[in-house]
């Protein structure tokens, strides 16, 4: 199934939601069989690029390749059938809160093969495995801790060797080791599989250590792409504060209000 | 938490107690579908059927074979005529039954009296049962109370 | 999308409301599959659905049977016609009380776990990851609670309707002291099996598809927040009670 990891190519995409702009004319590469994390500040638009790669959201305008299928004028069918070749570990693990581990990385394998059920437990054994979480295959998710719950999330995001991972931010609120634990899973398992991986994040410490390409978004638009050390030596104001963690910049420390005097003035006119 | 195969044998049991209670309900507490549906019709002409409604019961001795069906009015005699559906249960009733409008306690519903006679021929779907005594109606009987003992002075 | 509160606007929000509740339905119906996996996960809901509203319905429908009884069992003892009891007891369970309560009272046990749980399956993207993975979610979390519903709800009435019929009996019988023979007798001479009986168990199929459906759509359409989740809960019991009541004489109104 992945003998082709395929690239992700954005051309010139705009999506509004809600009569707000979230992307505008945005252009963006993410080459085959490597890690690209796709940093920015909280809903500058990362997890937006994720729903338009998975075909979950359509552009207004503008196009999404994945490969050479076009993504975005996929009916429900193709999709689907895309989506079989796609892994997707979301924010939480979003693991199914009735059904044991187990169940949870056979899922797919039960949905989408024929495969003899010997067959699929010894496939569903080696993916948990290879999280290491095989001694937890009968436990359910609450009886786990937030990062195994992630962990036995990945096994089920490559239950069916897909060729395009997507992780949607994999190290939100993980403790030291656990952080450790998913670094070295998302190293091992691009490699392991040849995928291509696109990890959402804000974490930079990590990106660092983790990715072979990155870019970051923010306000509505691609503001910078290259490797990490690329990046680390921009001298773009937004780039510098996001990587530096400067409270204000570009991105605003206010929320948008009227002068702090006048509305002040304002209300002890009415009073 | 149960494993998925007492789950699925407790909602097995579960199915099963529904039926169990389907069978009970429609055996021990209906009529077990003796007067709706089937059966075959018969009808008799009466002068008065007092206050006699469509679905009053039809019995043999007390015991409910069937129900009325209809009323109308006969056109050319301007009499009532009832039609009854008899359960196919009671398919040798005597051709010469006949058939009287009683009833039930002092207030209850009005319902039809059949009291079978010694035909051997039986009443089949279609056919008319001829003796026939109306409804009694209490008003009537009090006035004929009271002319008689006028009378008889 | 206009949010102000003009009076058209008020006026066509609940007709709007009313046809997203309706296409709501029609794609359920129209993804639906029925594959062994499917039956499977609908039997298991089943059991959620029903096994789990038992001790509210057994507890119920005993203690409805038992008060109406006895209400009854007064009134009718100033007229000297206690027998008639059983049949007034039959005659309103199986017509009325037992399909509207046990939905009423399904909608309160079942009806707001169905809510809360694909409320929060949203809040936790489990229905996302379900899309991601290629499951069409409307196929494999809201078909079986969907059919589920159909199937309990008639199964609870039944049960109700048992439960309430050896109530009023433990009453007028074993309390009262009333022949058990007059108390079935009458019963089965008046309740006909397809009018009374029947009729009540059609109602009882239409409410099980109201309570499961509403059920399913203010879980799908919950907001993905703590008060969004519990918004819905509410609403799924207020929704159901208010259209099994309507709806209800309604289809009285048609049936006799």
């Amino acid at each position: 199934m992945n003998e082709s990891s395929p690239p992700i190519r954005l051309r010139n995409v705009t999506v509004r939601l809600g009569g707000r702009v979230i992307l505008e004319d945005m252009s963006l590469d993410i080459p085959a069989g490597k890690v690209t994390a796709v940093m920015g500040p909280s809903g500058a638009g990362k997890t937006t690029v994720m729903r338009l790669i998975t075909g979950q959201l359509k552009p207004d305008t503008g196009e999404v390749w994945l490969g050479d299928q076009r993504v975005d004028q996929m009916n429900s069918k193709t999709l689907n059938r895309l989506r079989r070749g796609i892994g997707v570990l979301l924010q939480n693990g979003a693991l199914f809160t009735d059904l044991t581990c187990f169940d949870n990385v056979a899922l797919p394998l039960r949905e989408h093969t024929d495969l003899p059920e010997q067959l699929i437990r010894r496939l569903v054994l080696l993916k948990l495995q290879a999280v290491g979480l095989r001694g937890a295959a009968e436990l359910y998710p609450r009886e786990l801790s937030g990062g195994m719950n992630r962990r036995v999330a990945m096994a089920r995001a490559i239950a069916l060797d897909p060729s395009v991972l997507l992780y949607d931010e994999p190290f939100a609120g993980l403790d030291p080791i656990s952080l450790g634990v998913s670094l070295r899973l998302i190293r091992s398992i691009t490699r392991a599989l040849h995928t291509t991986s696109v990890v959402i994040t804000h974490d930079v410490a990590e990106v660092r250590k983790l990715a072979d390409f990155s870019c970051i978004i923010a306000d509505r638009r691609l503001v910078a792409s290259g490797s990490p050390d690329t990046l680390n030596n921009s001298e773009h104001p937004l780039v510098r504060q996001f990587l530096d963690g400067q409270p204000d910049g570009p991105v605003p420390f206010h929320y948008p209000a009227p002068e702090l005097a006048d509305q002040l003035l304002e209300s002890e006119r009415r009073a | 938490m149960k494993s998925s195969h007492q789950i699925e044998l407790t909602a097995g049991i579960f199915l099963l107690l529904a039926i169990a209670a389907l069978i009970f309900l429609a055996v021990q507490a209906t009529d077990r579908g003796v007067v709706s549906g089937g059966g075959y019709l018969v009808t008799a002409n009466f002068t008065n059927i007092g206050g006699l409604k469509p679905r009053a019961k039809v019995a043999v001795g007390g015991v409910t074979v069937g129900m009325v069906e209809r009323i109308s009015l006969d056109p050319d005699t301007f009499e009532a005529r009832v039609v009854m559906r008899i359960s196919d249960q009671f398919n040798d009733l005597p051709e010469d039954t006949s058939a009287s409008i009683f009833t039930a306690g002092i207030l209850g519903d009005q319902f039809i009296g059949l009291e079978p006679g010694g035909s051997p021929e039986p009443l089949r779907d279609g056919d008319r049962i001829l003796l026939t005594n109306s409804a009694l109606q209490l008003e009537q009987l009090i006035t004929r109370y009271m002319f008689n003992t006028e009378g008889d002075d | 999308m206009n949010a102000s509160p003009s009076g058209l606007a008020r006026l066509l929000n609940p007709i709007r409301k009313l046809g997203d509740v309706g296409l709501f339905l029609l794609t359920a119906i129209s993804r639906m599959r029925f594959t062994a996996l499917q039956v499977a996960e609908t039997l298991r809901q089943v059991y959620f659905a029903g096994v789990r509203s038992l001790v509210i319905i057994v507890t119920g429908g005993f203690f409805v049977g038992l008060v109406l009884t006895l209400q009854t069992f007064d009134a009718l003892s100033r007229f000297g016609a206690t027998e008639a009891v059983s049949t007034i007891l039959a005659l309103s369970l199986f017509r009325e009380l037992g399909p509207v309560l046990t939905t009423l009272l399904f909608a309160g046990r079942a009806g707001t776990s169905i809510t809360a749980e694909i409320g929060l399956m949203r809040a936790t993207e489990q229905l996302d990851a379900l899309d991601l993975m290629a499951i069409d979610p409307m196929e494999r979390i809201v078909q079986p609670r969907l059919i589920a519903g159909i199937i309990a709800v008639p199964a609870l009435v039944l049960i109700f309707n048992v439960c309430a019929i050896l109530g009023g009996l433990i009453y007028a019988v074993f309390l009262m002291g009333s022949d058990p023979i007059t108390f079935w007798g009458n019963m089965q001479t008046i309740v006909e099996l397809g009018r009374d009986f029947g009729h009540g168990m059609l109602k009882a199929v239409a409410f099980g598809l109201i309570a499961g459906w509403l059920a399913v759509y203010f879980g799908w359409t919950a907001r993905p927040t703590s008060e969004g989740v519990a918004l819905a809960t509410t609403q799924t019991v207020i929704a159901t009670a208010i259209s099994i009541l309507v709806l209800n004489f309604v289809l009285s109104a048609f049936m006799l």
